[in-house]
């Protein structure tokens, strides 16, 4: 707070920060990995009473995607908040980009339903913040748009746990998971469950859930863009997979509920929906916020399948939509450090201009497509095989069909970008400043070495998902 | 020799992409840069060459390099065929390196630098394809050759050659995704096996309904094969400069096409497998639907790229229904047919190029008479005619003679027809060509024509390469004796 004057203390010292929990993170998986979970119980309490930190392969994986990818996108953050953002605004902006990340860190951390609440709404409200600061007066709307639309995604959840707790009288997940199943069958159980799938749905922006989605992305500063479309969301769906597969259990909600068909069914739609709306934007920053709706309804897909496979799929495409997005939006704020805009015209002719800028969009682009050696690839490889597997060749045809989808709206960037001219009475655009384009190239040099040596990705989705179906490898 | 022949191995993959640092390093110096892109290329023709002693030797040469999918990763192995491949290759792109030279220089054509590199690593690609030791690695190879050709293709940066480029793009990228992905990861799942495995990688018991499920996905979705009806970025590519369609699409890409749909019949389905498939026969007809089709197509083109680029299709159709047959014969003439058809068809996209630099015609109306002006041109383009004709004396006639005796053997006597009636259109679109550009003297309107060739370099390769369908008449055994060596039981019984 005394540093408001100082921009660029402040930034050292949240950078400071976010790399200590980058360490952090290594450590926890390690250590996961090797010893198994880690509990640690706040305050001495031990639960039910107390609030319990559970950090098995899933929550290790996640705090790692997190927390790396915050890390990268906020060294950018200074060179691209200065262009953006006034003086006296930009301490805020770095005090409530480390709210919205711990909220973030403390939702996967936690074991106890009512927390994750607390510290989803710790992220929100400074996500809401966090957009509303966007130079673009349409931020505003933007970010009122999703306030609205989280706060009943919020309350949803919050009466989803109000019920569950009056059920089982805990609030602990596993508790939660071993009490549930006695009362499964009665109604205030099934609409705890509608609740909060539905809540963390609006979370996750699933199709029809989305439309808040495009916008807070593309008139929110480019860096929290960055960071939130590899982050937000990607914990939107930790908390489905675990609210899913580990509280409610696999048998409820795909037995007995027909949640497996409806899931199927909205990713599918989301995916071509989203691509096909993406195909029509002309704000490139909207092209690809519709693209994280489409991913994100890949991932649904996977979780859709109910599989081990299904469900690693879905975590590897998690770890690798995150490389991909983070790549291609910080690469957009290089675009706007320059040029100042995101309209599709505005492109034209900067594959000469920004020539290492452009060509981080087109590789990242790639990776989107699912083109080989990128990460794209293997996420795609391992949701089409898992969805083989359960024998649904007509999915697996539809996936590959979207993912044509994602060419077409690339390439309308790319013909603008390397075929046009730019315009003669525009002044000559020089290339990104490195403080921008190393960060971006460090993120696209990822999403190619991860397509390319997937031990890390594959392998610990692949345990991870296997201790949710109570697998012990 | 210091090197083992597994270091050649990857050597010869990743020495073009070498180069490319030393390319944009000597971007301003033409000179300097074109000398790198030849030293390559004899460096790498050098080193297939070696490689080849070795698979003579009957060594087997295999080099492993990462694994991405556990099971799934980029091997390598040198199997005749794809031996085969990599020389008509890499020999060609040397001679394609010394005609862009002049053919670049001549027609003033921009970013020679940007040119020249991606047409580096397009030769990656194809070497990857062509010693690629399972699917996973061909189909990673095959993505890189056509993201690195788009470029190539849409060289001129015009509207046009936008437009060209994404029909490209689109067609290949599609159905390479689409189907040739789904095929691979069906046959993944069924057979559990990716690995080009002499007799076939399914098992007896497999479901005939679902094997032939796959193989039509792999038959449409190999893209670059061009079997109708995803041929159509064949022609659209043609607005690529000449000696990006000369190499890619007369060799490279077109080969890696078939080359890749001779593997799949004979390496992952095997032979008799494809026998009894029901969908064999349906394909077998398809394909000789495209050859007569692209043949009568290719009449009626003026435009002599667009022209070539009909024949391409139906000649790729000859190769894809070789090896669709299923019979020895079959094969052997398809994959001979790889290496005829590829120095037929470089040869004569090596003289529409000279003609474009030499006398700016581009027309076949236009080109009356020009014999006199462009002779070696022109008795160049004659003997490479005769060579995707399949007549004597050229290369060409071995591989049309192959494939007859395979549609023989299986009794398939539509298809020998349509090979048939395919030669014949063949004589009807190809020579008029040369017959007209030498027109007898005292018939031209007037007299007095220069002789005004194509620049040196250019003139050289298309010299060559016609001199090769010569050669490859006289002295096909070592071609002979190379591809019959893929036949799991070498019967050798045929023709020679």
């Amino acid at each position: 707070m005394f540093l408001k004057r100082q921009p660029k203390l402040v930034w050292l010292f949240s950078l400071l920060a976010t790399t200590i929990t980058f360490v952090i993170s290594v450590l926890l998986l390690q250590q996961v990995l090797s010893s198994g979970t880690i509990i640690y119980e706040l305050g001495g309490w031990s639960p039910p009473w107390g609030i319990e930190y559970r950090i098995d392969q899933l929550n290790a994986y996640l705090l790692l995607i997190i927390s790396t990818i915050s890390t990268i996108v906020l060294v950018a953050a200074h060179t691209s908040i200065q262009k953006e953002l006034d003086t006296h605004r930009q301490a805020y902006f770095y005090m409530l980009y480390l709210l919205s990340l711990a909220g973030m860190l403390g939702i996967v951390a936690t074991a106890d339903a009512f927390n994750v609440f607390v510290f989803l709404e710790i992220s929100s409200l400074s996500a809401y913040a966090l957009i509303a600061l966007g130079k673009d007066r349409r931020a505003l709307w933007a970010s009122y748009q999703y306030l609205i639309m989280g706060t009943v995604g919020a309350t949803f959840i919050l009466i989803g746990i109000g019920l569950m707790y009056q059920m089982t009288g805990t609030l602990n997940m596993n508790d939660l998971a071993s009490r549930l199943p006695e009362v499964a069958q009665t109604r205030t159980v099934f609409v705890a469950f509608a609740f909060t799938v539905v809540g963390i749905c609006l979370k996750l922006a699933l199709f029809p859930l989305h439309l808040w989605l495009p916008n807070a992305y593309a008139y929110a500063p480019s860096v929290v863009t960055a960071f939130f479309a590899a982050t937000a969301t990607k914990v939107a769906v930790y908390l489905l997979i675990r609210f899913t597969f580990s509280v409610f259990g696999l048998s409820f909600s795909f037995t007995t509920l027909p949640l497996q068909t409806l899931f199927l069914l909205l990713g599918l739609l989301g995916v071509f929906v989203a691509s096909i709306a993406a195909i029509y934007q002309n704000n490139v920053k909207h092209i690809f916020a519709y693209s994280s709706v489409a991913q994100v309804g890949y991932m649904i897909v996977g979780l859709s399948v109910g599989t081990t496979l299904g469900l690693s799929a879905t975590m590897i495409h998690l770890f690798n939509h995150a490389l991909m997005k983070s790549a291609l939006f910080l690469a957009m704020a290089a675009v706007m450090y320059r040029i100042g805009g995101m309209q599709l015209s505005q492109f034209n002719g900067l594959g000469k201009q920004m020539p290492l800028t452009m060509a981080a969009i087109v590789v990242g682009g790639l990776s989107l497509v699912g083109v080989p050696l990128t990460v794209g690839f293997i996420s795609k490889w391992y949701l089409v095989l898992a969805v083989i597997e359960n024998g649904w060749w007509h999915v697996a045809l539809l996936i590959l069909l979207g993912s044509l989808l994602a060419i077409v709206y690339l390439w309308k960037i790319v013909e603008v970008a390397y075929f046009r001219s730019p315009a003669h009475n525009s002044e000559p655009v020089k290339e990104a400043p490195l403080s921008i384009l190393i960060p971006v190239w460090v993120l696209v040099f990822a999403n190619l070495y991860f397509g390319i040596d997937t031990r890390l990705s594959v392998e610990v989705a692949q345990t991870a998902a296997q201790s949710l179906f109570g697998i012990t490898p | 020799m210091t090197f083992s022949y597994q270091s050649m191995l990857h050597l010869a993959i990743v020495l073009p992409l070498m180069a490319i640092p030393l390319i944009v390093a000597a971007r301003n110096k033409p000179n300097l840069r074109e000398a790198f892109s030849i030293i390559t290329s004899i460096l790498l023709l050098f080193l297939v060459i070696m490689l080849y002693q070795g698979v003579i030797e009957g060594k087997t040469i295999s080099a492993h390099w990462v694994e991405l999918v556990p099971g799934l990763g980029i091997n390598f192995l040198i199997e005749p065929l794809g031996m085969l491949f990599a020389l008509i290759a890499s020999f060609l792109w040397l001679v394609t390196t010394v005609y862009a030279i002049g053919y670049m220089r001549n027609h003033g054509e921009q970013n020679q630098t940007r040119f020249y590199c991606f047409f580096a690593i397009a030769i990656s690609g194809v070497m990857g394809v062509a010693f690629a030791a399972d699917l996973f690695t061909l189909f990673i190879f095959y993505e890189v050759l056509t993201l690195s050709t788009y470029p190539l293709v849409t060289h001129a940066g015009t509207d046009k050659a936008k437009a060209g480029g994404r029909v490209y793009l689109g067609i290949l990228l599609s159905t390479s995704i689409v189907f040739f992905l789904f095929a691979i990861i069906s046959t993944w799942f069924v057979a559990g096996s990716l690995d080009f495995t002499v007799g076939g990688v399914f098992s007896a018991s497999v479901d005939p309904v679902v094997a032939s499920l796959i193989l039509i996905l792999f038959v449409f979705g190999i893209g670059k094969a061009a079997i109708m009806p995803f041929h159509r970025w064949l022609p659209a590519a043609m607005v690529a400069p000449t000696p990006v369609s000369a190499l890619l699409h007369a060799v490279a890409v077109v080969k890696a096409g078939v080359f890749a749909i001779i593997k799949v019949c004979l390496l992952i389905f095997g032979l008799d497998l494809l026998a009894v498939l029901p969908s064999t026969q349906i394909l077998l007809y398809l394909t000789g639907f495209t050859v007569i089709m692209a043949s009568l197509i290719a009449m009626r083109q003026d435009n002599l790229k667009a022209r070539l680029a009909y024949s391409t299709v139906s000649q790729l159709g000859y190769i894809t229904m070789g090896a669709l047959l299923a019979t020895s014969a079959g094969v052997i003439g398809s994959s001979m047919h790889i290496a005829m058809h590829a120095f037929g068809k470089i040869t004569l996209f090596f003289c529409a190029g000279a003609i474009l630099v030499a006398a700016h015609k581009s027309k076949i109306s236009e080109m009356h008479g020009l014999g006199w002006q462009m002779p070696i041109t022109m008795t160049a383009f004659f003997i490479g005619s005769l060579s995707i004709i399949g007549v004597p004396p050229t290369g060409g006639t071995w591989s049309k003679w192959f494939l007859l005796m395979g549609t023989l053997d299986s009794a398939q006597w539509f298809l020998m027809a349509a090979l048939m009636i395919s030669s014949l259109l063949n004589i009807a679109y190809l020579l008029p060509i040369p017959f007209r550009a030498f027109v007898p003297r005292h018939k031209m309107p007037h007299d007095g024509f220069q002789i005004k060739e194509a620049p040196l370099p250019s003139l050289l390769a298309l010299s060559l390469t016609a001199l090769a369908c010569l050669i490859l008449f006289v002295y096909p055994q070592p071609l002979y004796e190379l591809v019959t060596s893929i036949l799991p039981t070498s019967e050798a019984a045929y023709g020679k």
